[in-house]
């Protein structure tokens, strides 16, 4: 049994289709990078996953469990065991660093404060912002906000892990600082779905690589298929394109 | 003139004439608190009723949206007499400033409630994203995500229109309301100066207003540190 299956998921905003018979899944820690054009629908991909966008067709399920969007509770129970990270804005701005990535241990998990307080120093201990706990988000670099985004969304403890272009909007020398953080993340058995345009990056840590273009998986297989022999001419113009810099 | 005026002073900053005064400014800052404090309670529940999305809500929505365009387009003379014409015959012996502050009251919803929705949308997107998808539910959303971050838009307009209506609350006078404006009317034709009586009028409603002016500014100074 896959850990996240995905079975033919199909969205659309008003009378465009965004995403069209998406069909993909992933094994208990593995790593799954969506890359492809913009507007490919990577992003709408991970949206539906966490319930914020809803599918007009298809099936997702968790361990085995199906996933029905339209009810709330169901909706709860996936994000019960999923997190995402955004491109940017994610720390609530009126919040400390410490507040960020306590608030829903401590409101939704119903855990004691001083616990999940300990737990949020060692996850910001991890992410290298455990000494700015107590500075509020706009006195942070992007990189530093990210990583702090990064440490919320761990302090759920979730199963999967959705990682929509949390690079996109950094500076290019705080790039690395987030990539490291995940980079380490990857061998903890988090199951991570990863979008992002940092080829090497991809290249690098992912099990498996899906190509998306307008809206379906072009192509899906291990990095080195996808990058150094794509079967689709998609793939191969986009790899091409992309590598050229 | 001068003269006239030089003569009246001690008359006129009497004992009761003082006491007459400052029960008229208490008048005018009562209907406007007391209104204005309402306003705001009722103007949040629109505001965020308005946020709402899906079915259920959708009659009391459409409901506050048109108290709302309809309120602020009425002068608040006409919802003086208004409120003045229902309530009478319902409610006889209501006094006139109950009258004058349940029409503040009005007004001032519909005023305060766009002033609060604009605080509440200047909030980004993914902040309420990052809200819902760590589970918080929507009060919960609303009342540690959405209003920490909007108060700082919500003030300044807020505290202006509050300052504003200290002054439209003159408007009361034509309702017979003995406010700040009326007081100065009746010491006039008691046969003080004119330029005397309205003169303390104006001193009166500046001391009221300049006061609130800068609490609004000092508190919106902390608010932006914050």
């Amino acid at each position: 049994m896959k850990h996240l299956e995905i079975r033919g998921l199909s969205s659309a905003y008003g009378s465009v289709r965004v995403l069209r018979d998406v069909s993909l899944d992933a094994g208990k820690g593995e790593v799954v990078s969506l890359i492809g054009p913009s507007g490919s629908g990577k992003s709408t991909l991970l949206r539906v996953l966490i319930g914020l966008t809803p599918p007009t067709a298809g099936e997702v399920s968790i361990a085995g469990e199906k996933v029905n969007y339209r009810n709330r509770r169901s909706v709860k129970a996936v994000r019960d065991r999923m997190s995402i990270v955004f491109q940017q804005y994610n720390l609530f701005q009126n919040m400390t660093v410490l507040r960020n990535v306590t608030v829903a241990p401590i409101k939704i998990k119903k855990r004691p404060r001083a616990e999940a307080e300990e737990d949020a120093m060692s996850l910001l201990e991890r992410v290298g912002m455990a000494e700015r706990k107590d500075a509020y988000p706009d006195e942070l670099s992007g990189g530093q906000q990210q990583r702090v985004a990064i440490a919320r969304a761990l302090a759920t403890n979730p199963e999967i892990l959705l990682l929509d272009e949390v690079t996109s909007a950094l500076d290019p020398e705080r790039v690395n600082e987030v990539l490291d953080t995940i980079r380490a993340l990857t061998s903890e058995g988090i199951t991570m779905l990863i979008v992002s345009h940092e080829m090497a990056f991809v290249r690098e840590v992912s099990t498996r690589i899906a190509m998306m273009d307008e809206g379906r998986i072009v192509e899906c297989g291990s990095p080195a298929r996808i990058f150094d022999s794509p079967t689709k001419a998609r793939t191969r113009d986009f790899v091409s394109k992309i590598l050229k810099h | 003139m001068l003269e006239q005026i030089a003569e009246q002073i001690p008359l006129f900053f009497g004992y009761h004439n003082v006491i007459f005064i400052l029960q008229a400014a208490g008048r005018t800052l009562g209907m406007t608190f007391a209104g204005c404090s309402v306003g705001f309670a009722f103007g949040f529940l629109i505001a965020v009723l308005r946020q709402t999305t899906g079915p259920v809500l959708f009659l009391p929505r459409l409901l506050g949206i048109a108290y709302v365009e309809i309120f602020r387009r009425i002068p608040f003379l006409v919802i003086l007499f208004i409120v003045l014409f229902v309530i009478e015959p319902l409610m006889p012996g209501t006094s006139l400033f109950g009258i004058a502050t349940v029409s503040v009251c009005l007004l001032s919803t519909a005023f305060l409630s766009e002033i609060i929705r604009s605080g509440l949308e200047s909030v980004p997107m993914q902040q309420i994203e990052g809200a819902k998808v760590l589970n918080l539910n929507g009060l919960q959303t609303l009342f540690m995500v959405i209003l920490p971050q909007s108060w700082k838009v919500i003030l300044p307009p807020a505290a202006a229109f509050v300052v504003m209506f200290i002054k439209d609350t003159s408007l009361a006078s034509q309702l017979g309301v003995i406010e700040m404006t009326f007081a100065g009317e009746m010491l006039v034709n008691r046969g003080f100066s004119p330029v005397l009586g309205f003169g303390v009028v104006l001193v009166c409603y500046f001391a009221m207003s300049y006061p609130l002016s800068r609490l609004a500014i000092r508190l919106e100074k902390r608010l932006e540190a914050s």
